[in-house]
């Protein structure tokens, strides 16, 4: 038995000997946890925050809504006024962006267009959130039968050609915002169908939902305490991702002629009449495209930073 | 003396986190004798896992910083395993020092025959044909003890048990006869009566190859028949370390005694209270700087807590690290062979 | 012995599952046992053998293929919904995995106060005080109850999972491999807490566990089960000092013991091969493939469980002529 090291003992005996003092597990309860306790939602938007491209598509989205209502203000013209002498105006003092082939303010209308835009796209992302979740949360806890109509019908409304019920429907209904809205979320919410009924399904094989049954808890309490806040997450992401395309396929479908009704405006249909003049006043098109890719990016930005903060794997 | 075929000394791995640095492994030296089992024992998270890996080289490079202030070295036969480059490591890993790992089911590829497999680990250290090596594979299989071995080389991991392809995982990694084996929890996802078949068959199969083996588990029961040493890890270090009998007879670590008198023996009376720990192991991201296993010890003093005690040489084997073996320590009320010797 | 009053009683409970078109696993396949009041009734087996099936059927949240669970003499298998309700106020089940079984969205005191809510038992400042008080019960202070299951360790957890099952005082308890996912030191914890609670509050429990010395020092009566039977059943010194059938036999020899003289004197019996799979088996003893003493009217007949000395059951047709 010898010691490894000769141990260099500090003079001071007395104060050693009170160090070797027998105190056991005394002042601590051995339960303590980690420091303060944060909300699952607290804890996402600290990890939200710290991703810098995510905060970035944030301000950048803000920036852009905030130009959209506040621009038409400050730039004092209106989208609808046709002045015959400013046709085709490049960007000046007065028009900031220059003027349209019919001489209207084009700041003022992409801000306008703008408004139209994000007004549809998020319309159609509420549309699609709802039924989808609804039919989603529906399919995956009921199944059996239920299950296997709501997802056959998915599939239907999933294989048809998409194009085509867009013209049809703007045949049948005029066009309109609504007819666009509508054609639009019509089949949209499939994919978010799917995406919900997967999640719950894997979900209520959790023990904790099977805790809750052997407690007593009902089906109600089951969907609203134990599925749904579980989901939530998930959610979020997927509508965030959503905003952006439904914006695109607007702009798609005004470019080809099925969009908003003059003078109504929007993004799309300010780059479709843009594109007739590209040869010569490139601005036009160059500046509703601008906006367009600076919305889709930050929702893209956004959905990726919220993807990244809800991944579980990701938490500590 | 015997032959040192590894040697670690002072290996720290830390990993970054998205709560801060995690100190994993904090300060371990150990050696590994030719041919002998060394058992590494602790609970989750102190650290015995990281150590093999690090071993391997197959820690994630960008989250992990290996070393520390005093610099770190892992000796295999002398050189030094830390300084070889990611090719070198690649020539080593699976030839010379091999790994299995608890999961079979996730450890073999899924869409990869059985055969080609453990052909593939073969042809990458050896330049024959893959005839020659796919006649290799069908041996080793055999040796493991997969019955009709021929036709299961042609099969996938999932139609093969549990227990089949923890052997299967075998044969992968002593095809090219390793030096060393790391087997990281083999027997943990398997049922006792397998796991009594593969703890065997590594054992036979160590003496057959010649085989140093570090065997890295939570069970102590599965360490008592194999194991030469055991070294007992606690919060990232090494607290005490002896051969199977010291460990098992005379430990002289109160975590050792705690971790061994939780364990319900056959014999004790039903129902019995069984020794437990109070609270759990600490957070290694702000780790202690005193004994990590003081707030848990119910022999601890107060220098427990201010500062890490001295390591304690009992035996050629034995070692242990903890205040109470210091000549001024309280002595009474511990357990029966605890403290040896008066100074 | 005193009078046993019988809390629970199954009577050859089938659970099957229908895997693909025409193959059927037979999880649960004819079991039948006692729970007696106040006692802890082990149930030990290998993966695959049933025993979580069998646990989760008792507690009806598997409805079952055949045979009937009488609770207190009301099979539960055919309760009304309010009937069930009132079931559930006085069964309880705790769960392997202390990750899965918590709400990660749910702070503790709300998942602990669960049942008190669905039960509607306390209000108010009552509710809060009971959640303390259970909180207390399982050495956790009342600081943790406005916390979130991930801040605490797995063996919290389990004690978090066991405050719920507690919350609604239940009589009868399935424990259903409560420290499988638990380290050693752990497991200590949570099993004296369970033996304390059981002698505080009269609990029965019903034990799963792979784990044979753990489930050997909890329970009074041990059942082994192999590929959806009972193939032994007996109190549990007599079973583990004593067992009978070829299958316990070498499932007692393959445990390690975690001492290394007692280690290289034990003679185990091997046991080739491994565990068939559960889906369409085969007719006769499901051990028969595997067993050395196997013969042909073991592979035709199913041995049903006999009292072969008292308290003591086994369904071999030889283990008479096995022997010790």
């Amino acid at each position: 038995m010898e010691m490894v090291e000769k141990r260099t003992l500090p003079q001071e005996n007395d104060q050693l000997d009170d160090q070797f003092e027998r105190i056991g597990t005394e002042g601590l309860s051995g339960e303590d946890i980690g420091e303060k306790s944060l909300t699952y939602w607290a804890d996402v938007w600290r990890r939200f925050r710290s991703n810098k491209l995510a905060i970035f598509g944030l301000v950048l989205l803000i920036l852009v809504v905030l130009l959209l209502f506040v621009g038409p203000m400050v730039s004092g013209q209106n989208y609808q006024k046709i002045e015959s002498g400013m046709k085709n105006q490049l960007p000046s003092k007065e028009h900031w962006f220059g003027t349209d082939d019919m001489g209207r303010d084009l700041f003022t209308r992409v801000c306008v267009g703008g408004r139209v835009s994000i007004y549809i796209g998020l319309c159609c992302t509420l549309v699609m959130f709802v039924i989808g979740s609804l039919l989603g949360a529906l399919a995956g806890l009921k199944g059996g039968l239920v299950d296997d109509l709501i997802m056959r019908f998915c599939e239907f409304l999933g294989n048809l050609p998409y194009l085509i019920v867009v013209v049809i429907l703007s045949v049948v209904l005029g066009r309109s915002t609504f007819s666009l809205i509508f054609a639009m979320s019509l089949t949209a919410w499939v994919g978010t169908t799917r995406m919900v009924r997967g999640q719950i399904l894997q979900l209520k094989e959790q023990d904790y939902v099977q805790a809750a049954r052997a407690l007593g808890a009902s089906t109600g309490r089951i969907i609203l305490k134990h599925l749904l806040p579980n989901t939530m997450g998930i959610i979020m992401v997927d509508i965030t991702m959503a905003v952006p395309g439904f914006i695109f396929s607007e702009a798609f479908l005004s470019y080809i002629g099925l969009g908003v009704r003059p003078p109504e405006t929007s993004w799309g249909a300010l780059a479709s009449s843009g594109q007739m003049q590209l040869m010569f006043y490139p601005h036009q098109l160059f500046f509703p495209c601008v906006m367009i890719v600076l919305t889709i990016l930050s929702f893209h930005l956004i959905g990726d930073g919220l993807s990244d903060a809800l991944d579980p794997k990701l938490r500590k | 003396m015997d032959e040192k075929i590894l040697e670690v000394r002072n290996l720290s791995v830390s990993f970054h986190t998205y709560a801060g640095t995690s100190h994993a492994v904090r300060g371990v030296d150990f050696y590994l004798n030719k041919g002998e089992t060394l058992a590494i024992v602790g609970e989750s998270g102190c650290g015995k896992t990281v150590t093999s890996k690090a071993i391997m080289g197959l820690l994630p490079m960008e989250q992990t910083e290996i070393g520390g202030s005093e610099g770190a070295e892992i000796l295999f036969n002398g050189e030094d395993l830390l300084k070889k480059s990611e090719n070198e490591m690649t020539a080593i890993r699976g030839s010379k020092i091999s790994m299995i790992f608890q999961d079979p089911m996730t450890s073999l590829n899924p869409t990869m025959r059985i055969g080609e497999q453990i052909a593939e680990s073969i042809l990458i250290h050896n330049e024959i044909s893959k005839a020659d090596a796919l006649k290799k594979a069908l041996e080793m299989l055999e040796m493991v003890k997969i019955p009709n071995a021929a036709q299961r080389l042609k099969q996938y991991p999932f139609e093969f048990s549990g227990g089949m392809r923890q052997r299967a995982m075998i044969a992968v990694a002593l095809a090219c006869r390793p030096e060393i084996l790391i087997a990281d929890e083999p027997t943990t996802a398997l049922d006792v009566t397998i796991q009594a078949q593969i703890m065997d068959l590594i054992g036979e199969l160590q003496k057959e190859l010649n085989m140093a083996v570090i065997l890295v588990t939570h069970d102590l029961g599965v360490v008592a028949s194999v194991a030469d040493r055991i070294q007992v890890m606690y919060a990232g270090k090494i607290v005490e370390r002896g051969s199977v009998d010291e460990i098992f007879y005379q430990s002289t670590h109160p975590y050792t005694r705690a971790l061994l008198s939780s364990v319900p023996k056959i014999h004790t009376n039903n129902k019995e209270t069984l020794y437990s720990l109070k609270g759990t192991p600490p957070d290694l991201i702000h780790p202690p700087t005193g004994c990590a296993f003081a707030p848990r010890c119910e022999y601890g003093m107060r220098i427990c807590r201010n500062k890490y005690p001295e390591t304690v040489k009992f035996s050629e084997t034995q070692e242990c690290s903890c205040w109470l073996h210091h000549p001024k320590a309280d002595h009474s009320g511990l357990p029966e062979n605890m403290v040896r010797g008066n100074r | 012995m005193a009078e046993k009053q019988t809390l629970i009683e199954v009577r050859d409970l089938k659970k099957y599952f229908k895997v693909g078109k025409k193959q059927i696993l037979k999880a649960v396949d004819g079991v039948n046992f006692k729970i007696y009041k106040g006692e802890t009734l082990g149930l030990v087996g290998e993966s695959g053998c049933g025993k979580t099936t069998c646990g989760k059927t008792v507690m009806g949240l598997y409805p079952a293929t055949g045979g009937q669970v009488f609770f207190d003499g009301v099979d539960i298998h055919g309760l009304n919904k309010k009937e069930k309700k009132e079931f559930t106020r006085r069964a309880q089940i705790i769960f392997q995995d202390p990750y899965s079984s918590l709400n990660p969205r749910m702070t503790v005191a709300d998942i602990i106060g669960e049942g008190i809510d669905i039960h509607g038992l306390y209000k108010g400042e009552e509710r809060k005080e009971k959640i303390l008080e259970l909180l207390d019960l399982v050495g956790l202070n009342k600081e943790h109850s406005l916390r979130f299951p991930h801040e605490f360790s797995g063996g919290q957890r389990q004690r978090i999972g066991i405050a719920r099952a507690l919350a609604i005082e239940p009589e009868f308890i399935v424990c259903d491999e409560p420290i499988s996912a638990l380290d050693v030191s752990i497991q200590a914890q949570v099993v004296n807490l369970l033996i304390e609670l059981q002698e505080k509050k009269n609990l029965t429990y019903l034990f799963i566990a792979h784990d044979l010395s753990m489930v050997k020092h909890i329970s009074d009566r041990v059942g082994v089960m192999y590929l959806g039977n009972m193939v032994e059943f007996a109190t549990s010194d007599v079973l583990y000092d004593r067992p009978l059938h070829p299958y316990t036999k070498a499932l007692m020899s393959s445990i390690p013991i975690p001492d290394p003289k007692e280690e290289k004197q034990k003679r185990r019996i091997p046991l080739e091969g491994e565990i068939p799979s559960p889906i369409n088996p085969k007719p006769g003893c499901r051990f028969a493939a595997r067993c050395k003493y196997a013969t042909e009217a073991c592979t035709h007949e199913t041995p049903g469980l006999r009292e072969v000395e008292p308290e003591h059951f086994v369904a071999c047709h030889r283990v008479e002529e096995i022997g010790e």
